[in-house]
């Protein structure tokens, strides 16, 4: 009713559509939605795309340095312990080797500790050799005197004789 | 024809804007595809199509602003309409939604910008046009993608309804996914343009009345009278 009131009164009805502006209307907004979809939507697609994979190889890249840097890490680690084991057995060798450094010179000088006894010994023995022989002779010549003297005082009693022998002999034996 | 208006109404009272002054005479001479919404029209795709096709052009990873700016625009529309309300497959709808929000949302700026002061919405043709883009879209995803039968069955008997009230929902089914919903559409945004343009030439014409007396804005009225007409 209302239209037909504008209408009475030459009014123009707003709901009516004009042809020309029908057809502008399609084909302004075609040609927009072709423009768009051909230049504008592809090169924002890119540009989000473009922008994930750098964040995303970014991540990727860090994770690989962080990766890289773990094993790094661990093989410090094993040569730092390579290290420390092979110090350890050198120490061990070294002490080992001055233990036989030491037991050696001490074999040494109980060698040579030996021989020195050794030879101080047989020195002794010599020497008492030589006394033996020394004092064997000198026993001879003072019993040649002794005799001597006996038979020159006088040889009666056979008993006294072999007396004087004896203590004689008996001095000899305390004097030594 | 509204000079005509204008000059009788000096003399009496004061001639409320009224559905007539969206009618704009073309502007070279009976031309009808010379009026100034058509213009705008033009205007707007032009626009629309150098500030987008600028912005993008380099589509670097590191935006510069004016990329900023127009990229802004598109991920509101790709993510914040399509993606959240779409979901799945969304992408294939972002150009036309994206050619849509800007379309609507430039040509609405038109109204409240000096000089060019009409928004192009007003003028119901173009809301008719794009209601219908989306009628046709709507209609053809939902038959492509479920096949005619099902999709019309789908619409006319909602699953999951006893089965005697479909007496009473089938056909309002029917009349809001071919009839009204296309209307709703384009009127809810012609209704709201052409609202707001006549509030503004109440206020301009109304004003200008109030103050037809003062001498010196007299003289300079018909200036922004001009702009705000034509």
């Amino acid at each position: 009713m209302q239209f037909v009131d504008l209408a009475a009164e030459g009014k123009i009805n707003p709901l009516i559509p004009h042809t020309a502006e029908l057809i502008v209307g399609a084909i302004a907004f075609t040609l927009l939605f072709l423009t768009l979809r051909k230049f504008v939507v592809p090169m924002f697609e890119k540009a989000y795309t473009d922008r994930t994979n750098a964040i995303q190889g970014g991540m990727e890249r860090a994770e690989k340095a962080q990766l890289e840097a773990q094993r790094a890490l661990v093989q410090y680690n094993e040569q730092l312990s390579k290290a420390r084991e092979e110090a350890q057995t050198l120490r061990e060798e070294a002490r080992a080797q001055g233990a036989a450094i030491i037991e050696d010179l001490r074999a040494k000088a109980q060698d040579e500790a030996a021989r020195i006894t050794a030879t101080a010994h047989a020195s002794i023995e010599a020497e008492r050799q030589q006394a033996i022989a020394s004092l064997r002779n000198e026993v001879g010549t003072l019993a040649v005197e002794l005799a001597s003297k006996i038979v020159g005082e006088a040889l009666d009693d056979q008993a006294r004789q072999s007396r004087v022998v004896d203590r004689f002999l008996e001095d000899l034996e305390k004097s030594k | 024809m509204r000079d005509l208006l204008r000059s009788s109404a000096e003399g009496g009272g004061f001639v409320p804007p009224s559905s007539g002054d969206f009618e704009l005479p073309p502007i070279f001479g009976d031309n009808v595809y010379t009026t100034k919404p058509i213009a705008l029209v033009f205007l707007s795709v032009i626009l629309i199509s150098v500030f987008f096709i600028i912005s993008s052009r380099k589509a670097a990873v590191v935006p510069s602003k004016l990329q900023f700016a127009g990229e802004s625009v598109y991920t509101f529309v790709r993510n914040d309409l399509a993606k959240d309300v779409i979901g799945h497959d969304f992408l294939r709808f972002v150009p036309y939604l994206f050619t849509l929000f800007t379309f609507i949302l430039v040509n609405n700026l038109f109204g409240i910008i000096p000089l060019l002061q009409f928004p192009t919405m007003s003028r119901v043709s173009f809301p008719y046009v794009l209601a219908a883009t989306v009628y046709l879209v709507f209609h053809y995803v939902g038959i492509r993608k479920q096949g005619v039968i099902k999709y019309f069955k789908e619409i006319m008997f909602m699953p999951g309804v006893p089965k005697a009230a479909y007496i009473l929902i089938t056909p309002l089914e029917i009349l809001t996914f071919f009839l009204v919903r296309p209307l709703t559409l384009s009127l809810r945004l012609f209704a709201n343009m052409f609202a707001g343009h006549l509030l503004l030439l109440v206020f301009i014409l109304g004003g200008e009345h109030l103050l037809q007396g003062v001498i010196g804005l007299k003289l300079i009225s018909p200036l922004p009278l001009q702009s705000a007409l034509c």
